[in-house]
């Protein structure tokens, strides 16, 4: 499933009306549909070679799933950019060993102590987005 | 809407990302005083000022037997650096352009990045903000131009700091000419200054645009608080055929709430 940087999001994906959306909230919900579509095409094609025998057509959809799995990942790794906090959430819980729940609790809790702390954008604000910069690499 | 008028300004979605990344960019490695100071807010255009919890006597009171005392507080200081972008350059980007020239918004991040810091380790005389270096009640420390000795400078403040009761880690901030040199210096046997520097302190050291000179200051917080009311934003002034002109702005102001948590380096 590929990414169609002109489409827009059907009107019903939108939970507000859309002219007073902000131009990157209108972004943000593209790629949210986007990773929602690449989430279901990985589940399709799971369940297809749950099935197949055929040696040639499990290769075919065996690539086909590959490259679900790589534009599941680039539009995640898209927004989790635009989000640092779920950015700072994810981090905690992806790619780790252990409980996945006990990681959750934890990171969304050091996560969202640290957005408070270091000045998370009001809702609605226009602004950069920069905040506090303590912890932070350069 | 908001004051910022970005939806009256001539450049599409595109292009306000381009701008708004390039700012980013630009902003993040020079606002060194957010990376060694309590960060507060942000807390929004509409803030005005900052309670600090004190108030001075009216001479005269209020009337028969009624005194009067009036609230201090701080205000905030709105601060605005101008740039203009052409729009051919604009045009250029929508079309996938990838070398826009955004030098006049390089500029304008690197100056009101250089203010902020400037206000928060030197103040701001003018809006009554008393910066770091002026607040710090111990005797500062010259550098010099020998960057060998640096070590011993630093780890001298470091002391005074301790004797003072002041815990650590500790953080550094160096003006640019500084932070070149000792960038530039190796120790004999080769390890970089920077790291043996790093080791004394324990926190981080900032390249600080704005700063004359150097600061430690102490990383356990409670000491310094930058309070931000509207964090840094880019908004519309105007525009005709040939340019928009856009402005980086932020409100902000400092306090130092422990004069000796700090203590200046001179160049």
């Amino acid at each position: 499933m590929g990414i169609c940087d002109d489409a827009p999001v059907g009107f019903d994906s939108y939970h507000e009306p859309p002219d007073e959306l902000p131009a990157e909230t209108r972004t943000f919900a593209r790629l949210c549909a986007s990773l929602t579509e690449e989430a279901e095409a990985i589940d399709w094609y799971h369940q297809r070679l749950a099935i197949e025998k055929d040696r040639e057509a499990r290769a075919v959809m065996l690539d086909a799933l590959g490259e679900e799995f790589k534009h599941f990942c680039m539009d995640l790794e898209f927004l989790l950019r635009r989000a640092p906090l779920w950015r700072e959430i994810a981090k905690g819980i992806l790619f780790k060993e252990g409980d996945i729940v006990e990681h959750g609790e934890e990171s969304e809790e050091r996560a969202v102590e640290g957005e408070a702390a270091q000045g998370a954008p009001l809702a609605g604000s226009e602004s950069l987005g920069i905040g506090g910069r303590q912890g932070a690499a350069r | 809407m908001s004051h910022l008028l970005r939806e009256h300004a001539p450049i599409t979605e595109a292009g306000w990302w381009l701008i708004d990344d390039e700012a980013r960019e630009r902003l993040q490695p020079a606002l060194a005083a957010r990376r060694l100071v309590d960060f507060a807010g942000p807390h929004g255009w509409q803030r005005s000022s900052t309670n600090l919890g004190r108030v001075r006597a009216l001479a005269g009171g209020a009337g028969d037997g009624v005194s009067a005392s009036q609230r201090r507080v701080l205000e905030m200081v709105e601060l605005r650096a101008s740039f203009a972008v052409a729009r051919s350059e604009l045009r250029d980007a929508d079309r996938g352009a990838g070398d826009i020239d955004l030098d006049t918004l390089d500029r304008a991040a690197r100056a009101i990045a250089a203010a902020e810091n400037r206000a928060v380790f030197h103040g701001l005389k003018s809006a009554a903000i008393t910066g770091i270096t002026e607040a710090s009640t111990h005797k500062a420390i010259a550098l010099g131009k020998d960057c060998e000795r640096y070590p011993r400078h630093v780890a001298r403040a470091v002391e005074a700091l301790l004797d003072a009761g002041v815990g650590g880690p500790y953080g550094l901030a160096l003006g640019p000419e500084i932070y070149t040199r000792v960038l530039q210096t190796a120790e004999h046997g080769g390890y970089p200054l920077l790291d043996h520097v790093r080791e004394i302190v324990g926190g981080p050291i900032v390249w600080a645009p704005g700063l004359d000179g150097g600061v430690v200051v102490s990383q356990r917080g409670g000491d310094f608080v930058l309070e931000i009311g509207e964090d840094l934003s880019i908004g519309y002034e105007r525009h005709d055929a040939e340019v928009v002109e856009l402005y980086i702005e932020e409100s902000l102001t400092f306090r130092v709430l422990t004069e000796d948590a700090a203590l200046a380096l001179t160049g």
